[in-house]
């Protein structure tokens, strides 16, 4: 089951024949993804990776049938890519470009809207490392092999602190259903909790870990959601217990602007929401063990 | 990018709205000078600087006669200035901006900022402005009107009707506030900017709207599109480290602590951090080295990091993705060579290619400590740190 991709998922990438696009495309390959082409405009009808190379995402989808997309264009026409994936009905869009202009990005969640829920695209990113669904398909840049097949659902706003969790989980033997990366920037295409949604769907799915930084509300907001709507329990590390207050950390989003953005307060509201913490990051692979040995 | 008051206000009179007649002055007799071409008898003299609350700092000075407005402008530049805003180090006044004095009636507090959590951009205004808006909203939010703007459709007249009503304005001024409220949102439209203040926005005696303080800041990500407004940066109000990572690709933020990170992801970085001060510890900085950490970065980060010389010991912690242990390994192990270190150095690598890179590290013969994990880095860095700090204070 897991949940966004599969290996069946027929998958082109944007940015195709570009550096960054070529090595990661072949990656994922590698990795077993089923990668169908890629578009890059005005090299339509060309071969690259053993793959048709598509002038438009309609007519990747209309002669491929993909389904699933990954971004690699660089930021000043990343927003039009992810938009034309949306319009030619691609269900699902990883945006891995970073720098992205807020204004454009405002645009892009309000295209998206246009579309009834049911036909609209999921977008994940942008600035973030992707999706993989361990042992069958990845849309996206994280080292695939230290990602063990399993019951956890991860979703995290950080690449990096993404693969020290799965490696934790792996020394410990405990496997992932599908690891989610939803990016460090202010506005993006999913929150936390609209991949909780997901996650609390996903048969295979039986707990799941949220890696949270500093800065906004979406962290405390899907606690909120688990309270209400989520069987399945929930663990959360949040980062940045020492970034100072109105300091940017790396990512455009982690910045503490108001109150309820620091890492303290974030960890104190979802304790009173029933998510169980993960004290410190090198405690997030024992402090899932122990919540699945009690289950 | 923030900008300078002085900029902010250009730039929005170039979108229609009123300012108070003023000019830019780089020593006190420019000062004097702008004064005299101004006229009247009332002169404010700013300190520009990148920061709010300059009133208190003595960065703002109302003046009523020529001799006092240069010697207004003696006592402000060249001086650093410390608010509340700028941390304990403040921020160098090399520019002042000479201001006609207003006759203040009302002052109104007027923002347009980005709100993530409606993605989009909010309208924000107060019939009580001159103070903080985060203190009017912690003791009187009601007091506090704000207005989302829907992007696909952009800000509507009737919202900035409803706004110069909420901000106590008369009948017949209301057509005035709707054409500043229109020019401000083509202003932060229009640049790609994340945040545009007006505080305070003053109602004169005689009625008019006038901006007397403007604050502006802009999406980094858009600059590549917004040139003019990139030439706009004064780089002597950012921090200099923070300014050369940033110039080198690298994100750095300077910290009050001793211990020196290089850490790759934002993420990682903050959690690294964390992890030092659950081991006793305090960092020195944030540095992400980002996804291509090759030597010849490696080596840069190393030096940005000891450029700080408070820094007691160093910790590197790279979990390698897309990058290779052994490539980074061989980074760290020339940069040490290069560089002569005089403190200890912590190496944790983890992920792609990890045995080779140990055995780099191990076989270089430097004395590099090494840890396999988190807790065990962050416990040697601290451990480290006060073993350095003990042999600086016997010796």
């Amino acid at each position: 089951m897991a949940i966004l991709i599969n290996k069946d998922t027929r998958m082109i990438v944007q940015g195709f024949t570009g550096k960054i696009g070529s090595f990661h495309a072949q990656d994922m390959m590698n990795y077993g993804s089923n990668v169908v082409g890629g578009i890059t405009p005005g090299k339509g009808g060309q071969t690259h990776l053993d793959r048709p190379v598509f002038n438009t995402v309609k007519e990747s989808v209309e002669q491929e049938g993909a389904e699933a997309s990954i971004i690699f264009v660089p930021p000043a026409f990343a927003a039009d890519s992810i938009m034309e994936a949306a319009d030619a009905g691609i269900k699902y869009c990883v945006s891995i470009t970073d720098g992205i202009p807020t204004q454009d990005m405002m645009k892009v969640k309000q295209y998206l809207r246009k579309f009834p829920k049911s036909e609209r695209m999921i977008l994940t990113g942008p600035n973030c490392a992707g999706t993989i669904t361990p042992d069958q398909a990845m849309l996206g840049i994280m080292p695939g092999h230290i990602y063990q097949s399993g019951v956890v659902g991860v979703v995290g706003r950080s690449g990096t602190l993404g693969y020290e969790a799965a490696d934790q989980m792996r020394e410990l033997g405990i496997g992932i259903s599908t690891s989610v990366g939803i990016g460090g920037d202010p506005i993006n295409g999913s929150s936390h909790r609209d991949i909780f949604e997901k996650f609390e769907q996903d048969e295979e799915t039986k707990l799941v870990l949220m890696i949270g930084e500093i800065g906004g509300p979406q962290e405390v907001e899907a606690g909120v959601y688990a309270a209400k709507h989520m069987n399945k329990p929930v663990v959360a590390y949040i980062a940045g217990l020492t970034a100072p207050k109105g300091r940017r950390m790396g990512h455009a989003g982690a910045i503490i602007s108001s109150a309820g953005e620091s890492a303290a307060e974030k960890v104190e509201m979802l304790q009173d929401l029933g998510v169980t913490i993960a004290p410190t990051p090198s405690a997030m692979g024992e402090t899932i063990a122990k919540v699945l040995a009690k289950m | 990018m923030d900008i300078h008051e002085y900029q902010a206000k250009e730039i929005l009179e170039g979108y229609g709205v009123k300012i108070a007649e003023g000019g830019l002055a780089y020593s006190p007799e420019d000062a004097l000078q702008r004064a005299r071409e101004i006229g009247g008898s009332v002169w404010a003299v700013k300190a520009q600087i990148h920061s709010g609350a300059r009133g208190k700092a003595g960065g703002v000075k109302i003046c009523f006669t020529h001799e006092e407005v240069e010697a207004a402008a003696e006592s402000m530049l060249g001086k650093r200035l410390v608010t509340h805003q700028t941390g304990p180090e403040g921020k160098v006044c090399s520019r002042l901006y000479i201001e006609a004095g207003t006759d203040i009636e009302k002052e109104l507090y007027f923002s347009f900022l980005v709100d993530r959590t409606h993605e989009s951009i909010i309208m924000v205004g107060s019939a009580e402005g001159g103070m903080e808006i985060e203190d009017l909203a912690e003791n009187s939010p009601e007091k506090i009107k704000k207005i989302h703007i829907d992007p696909a459709v952009g800000l509507l007249d009737f919202q900035a009707r409803e706004m110069a009503f909420a901000l106590g304005l008369e009948a017949t001024q209301i057509s005035h506030a709707v054409k500043f409220i229109r020019g401000c949102y083509r202003a932060m439209r229009e640049l790609d900017a994340n945040m545009l203040e007006i505080n305070p926005l003053v109602v004169t005696k005689a009625g008019e709207l006038i901006t007397l303080d403007a604050k502006m800041g802009f999406d980094d990500n858009a600059l590549f599109r917004r040139q003019k407004v990139a030439e706009l940066r004064d780089k002597s109000q950012e921090h200099p480290q923070e300014m050369a990572a940033a110039d080198r690709g690298l994100s750095y933020v300077g910290l009050d602590g001793d211990i020196g990170c290089m850490i790759n992801g934002a993420g990682l970085a903050m959690a690294t951090m964390d992890m030092i001060k659950l081991a006793g510890g305090e960092p020195a900085n944030f540095l992400d080295v980002g996804g291509g950490a090759s030597a010849e970065r490696t080596e840069k980060a190393f030096r940005l990091v000891l450029s700080d010389e408070g820094v007691k010991a160093m910790l590197v912690n790279i979990f390698a993705g897309i990058n290779r242990c052994d490539w980074i390994a061989e980074g760290v192990v020339q940069a040490v060579r290069k560089i002569d270190m005089k403190i200890p150095l912590i190496v944790r690598l983890s992920g792609t290619n990890v045995e080779a890179g140990r055995k780099i590290i191990a076989e270089s013969g430097l004395p590099i400590i090494t840890a396999t994990t988190l807790a065990e880095a962050a416990e040697k860095a601290v451990q480290a740190r006060n073993e350095q700090v003990a042999k600086e204070g016997a010796a």
